[in-house]
């Protein structure tokens, strides 16, 4: 029975496998354009003055497509939940363009998000500070339906019942207390919710860095069976690379709010590009003692600057082994290497002599950073039409920013 | 032979609850000789924070309940008074915890936290002294500009440099076991590497035996010498780090090595997962723990398999299995779980 089972799993990763290859072309589901948010950092008794900005998000652009898997990776602070939370309007960003489906939801009000909301859902990491303790399993996953009116065919009250079984809940529990459950189940419940109001877009942040491994892989399996039978696409936001590198297609890293490389999947394991990439790969140690001893390992010493000051240039520059004078004073473009797999870097790794030669400005580049590319080259720099994102950014960033 | 720093023996540790007794630790065996790294893995609740913190007699209390024996350097914890656990504490046993915000007192500044545990030990310390030594322990665990670090407070100091200020106050007495429970769970990963790495130091220059509590396989493989696998309060499992990795004979460790999500390996194309969760320690199921979740449970299990060595090449690797040696080897590797396989090179 078991073979069986296997031939059928094996059926179905085919099957998503095709599906993955066909997400290349996919329509865009989420369109993030050099989303930028600052947050302001206020001091005084009596009048508040704003005396910096915490640059939480700067100029960041992305696109997800139907049906696909984003991951987003980076250490705390490094601004990847103040983005995703800026995907899906939970955040207001300070410039930039975000559209969702073909439409500009940047600064939509709260009204006109409503239906946005419907099908751009969260999950969040702690289970326990997400559920409300006064309210039980019922009432947390059909309050979403009875907000966006949706309905199921026997009523709310069913509809929960078959939520709380497909995600591997026992449906005869719609009556307990998020404390009754262990936080893997919390965890569960928290991914019905989400699904209730039958969204196209789940962002999970850091769904699974609460719980222990046995129970990860649980709530990992079942996010990867709801994606096939939903057609859900996933921002999956987490610090853990080798779970990210599980469930992605394609993944970007970031640093002190920039994205610094972005990557089909593998081959970020693979071919990492920007030194900080592979740093993050170095510092996780693997769970295989030969392989580990072998393992030539870089620690990477200090830490991230303060976001409220960050570095000129690139800012890794401040950590990085490769760093040259050029690094300290022009912020690289992210270069576009074969495969799509794009790295902001001045001294890119793991690249030949030819594939840095034929590398382009990627359009996806933060609009502050030059046209220098790693080879040398400088590309002129697109100027972005007023309408759109880019005049209004780089016009924000002056008056916010100056100098 | 390096001398033998704590033996456990058969450690029992309950506590009366209003639901029931709960037995967290039931039945520990286990010894750290000098200069080891003894790592204790386990998810919540399996009792390896419990195991830990009765050695430095932390779990005392009206309802505790202790039987089994654990002695430092032959002297028995379990029943030393608390004026001996007093000059233990810090001196013979000391504790790195998760948190260090919480462990450390938000309103002393780091250097004086170091000072007061130097001199809490020895009163004919001066305070210049005492203050000198701790930022020369500041220093050695990598704080730079340790002497003005060490007049600021604890929210001064980013996380990881509040972890390494723990370390510091640890190893002020130069204790002779170190205990570090989930020491870099907290901490971002290029972090967790650099406190990692400072353990390691900590290993090959001092001759300090530590006790390293973690859920994180990675971190054993980077770390231990020996390894103790816990489940629901008892020891399933324990061996040298090899023996766990590649030939595990407890079917909970395969789920576990299993169950991890590896960045060097393709993924696999499901992640193999143990169902079920782990039971309550007031009613946990007769036999062997791991029963209800376990796919090679037999009419045996009923019965507690004891801790005892089974693979005849190893008289140091014990579990609780009731599984033939070799029975259990042809399983394990029908279930062709990752991370077992010793690549051929």
């Amino acid at each position: 029975m078991s073979e069986e089972r296997n031939q059928g799993a094996a059926e179905t990763q085919e099957l998503r496998e095709a599906a993955r290859s066909l997400a290349g072309t996919g329509k865009p589901m989420l369109e993030a354009e050099h989303v930028q948010l600052y947050f302001p950092v206020k001091k005084g008794i009596l009048v508040d003055r704003t005396i910096g900005h915490v640059h939480a998000v700067d100029d960041c652009s992305i696109a997800l497509r139907e049906g696909e898997t984003l991951g987003i990776v980076g250490e705390s602070g490094c601004g990847k939940s103040t983005f995703a939370r800026c995907m899906v309007r939970l955040l207001e960003p300070t410039a930039g363009v975000i559209r969702f489906r073909g439409t500009d939801i940047t600064h939509l009000g709260r009204r006109k998000l409503e239906p946005i909301h419907r099908e751009a859902q969260l999950v969040f990491q702690d289970p326990v500070s997400s559920l409300n303790p006064r309210k039980r399993v019922g009432q947390i996953v059909g309050t979403p339906m009875k907000l966006h009116g949706v309905k199921g065919q026997n009523g709310v009250e069913d509809r929960v019942r078959e939520l709380l079984g497909r995600v591997g809940l026992n449906p005869e529990h719609i009556n307990r207390f998020p404390h009754e459950f262990s936080g893997g189940q919390r965890q569960r419940i928290g991914v019905a919710r989400a699904l209730a109001v039958d969204p196209r877009l789940i962002v999970l942040d850091e769904p699974v860095s609460a719980l222990d491994v046995s129970i990860q892989a649980q709530v990992i399996n079942l996010l990867d069976d709801l994606q096939d039978d939903f057609g859900l696409s996933y921002v999956f936001i987490a610090h853990d690379l080798s779970v990210v590198r599980h469930v992605s297609d394609r993944i970007g890293v970031m640093y002190l709010g920039k994205i610094v490389e972005l990557s089909p999947a593998k081959e970020l394991y693979t071919k990492p590009i920007h030194p900080y990439t592979q740093a993050l790969l170095g510092a996780i140690p693997i769970p295989d003692p030969e392989e580990n001893r072998a393992r030539e390992r870089v620690v990477v010493g200090g830490e991230p600057p303060n976001p409220v000051d960050p570095p000129t240039g690139c800012r890794f520059h401040t950590r990085c082994p490769h760093a040259t004078d050029i690094c300290k004073q022009v912020e690289p473009p992210l270069a576009e290497y074969p495969g799509g797999h794009l790295a902001a870097c001045h001294h890119p790794q793991n690249v030949t002599e030819e594939e840095v030669t034929n590398a382009g400005r990627s359009p996806l580049s933060p609009l502050v950073a030059g046209g220098l590319l790693p080879n040398g080259k400088e590309v002129p720099v697109p100027q972005a039409d007023t309408n759109g994102a880019g005049g209004g950014l780089a016009a924000r960033l002056k008056r916010i920013a100056p100098g | 032979m390096a001398e033998r720093l704590l033996e456990v023996e058969d450690l029992q540790v309950s506590f009366a609850t209003e639901d029931g007794v709960v037995r967290a630790v039931d039945g520990v065996t286990f010894t750290l000789d000098r200069g080891e790294v003894l790592a204790i893995v386990g998810e919540s609740g399996s009792g390896k924070s419990v195991t830990s913190m009765t050695l430095m007699g932390l779990t005392r209390g009206p309802n505790a309940r202790f039987a089994g024996s654990a002695k430092l350097k032959g002297k028995e914890l379990l029943t030393a008074s608390e004026e001996d656990l007093q000059h233990i504490r810090g001196a013979e046993i000391a504790m790195i915890f998760q948190d260090p915000i919480s462990s450390l007192s938000p309103v002393h500044r780091i250097g004086d936290q170091i000072v007061e545990q130097i001199r809490a030990h020895d009163k004919k310390v001066s305070k210049g002294e005492a203050f000198d030594h701790a930022v020369e322990l500041m220093e050695r665990v990598g704080i730079p500009h340790a002497r003005a670090r060490a007049r600021a407070f604890p929210h001064e100091f980013s996380g990881g440099m509040r972890q390494r200020a723990m370390i510091a106050m640890a190893l002020s007495l130069s204790p002779s076991v170190l205990i570090a429970d989930e020491p870099t769970t907290a901490l971002d990963v290029t972090i967790q590497a650099q406190i990692l790495a400072e353990v390691k130091t900590l290993k090959e220059h001092s001759d300090s035996g530590i006790i390293f509590v973690t859920h994180d396989l990675g971190v054993v493989a980077d770390i231990a010498d020996r390894v103790i696998v816990m489940y629901a309060g008892r020891v399933v499992e324990q061996g040298t780090l090899d023996e766990i990795f590649y030939d595990p004979q407890h079917p909970y460790t395969w789920g576990l090595l299993g169950s991890v999500t590896r960045m060097d390996r393709d993924p696999p194309k499901r992640l193999p997962s143990i169902p079920g969760l782990p039971p309550s320690l007031i009613r946990a199921p007769r036999g062997c723990h791991f029963r209800p979740r376990c796919p090679h449970e037999f009419e045996r299990c009923a019965e507690v398999p004891p801790l005892e060595a089974r693979v005849a090449e190893a008289p140091d690797h014990l579990d609780r299995c009731w599984l033939e040696v070799e029975d259990k080897r042809t399983r394990r590797e029908i279930e062709g779980r990752i991370g077992l396989v010793r690549d051929a090179a």
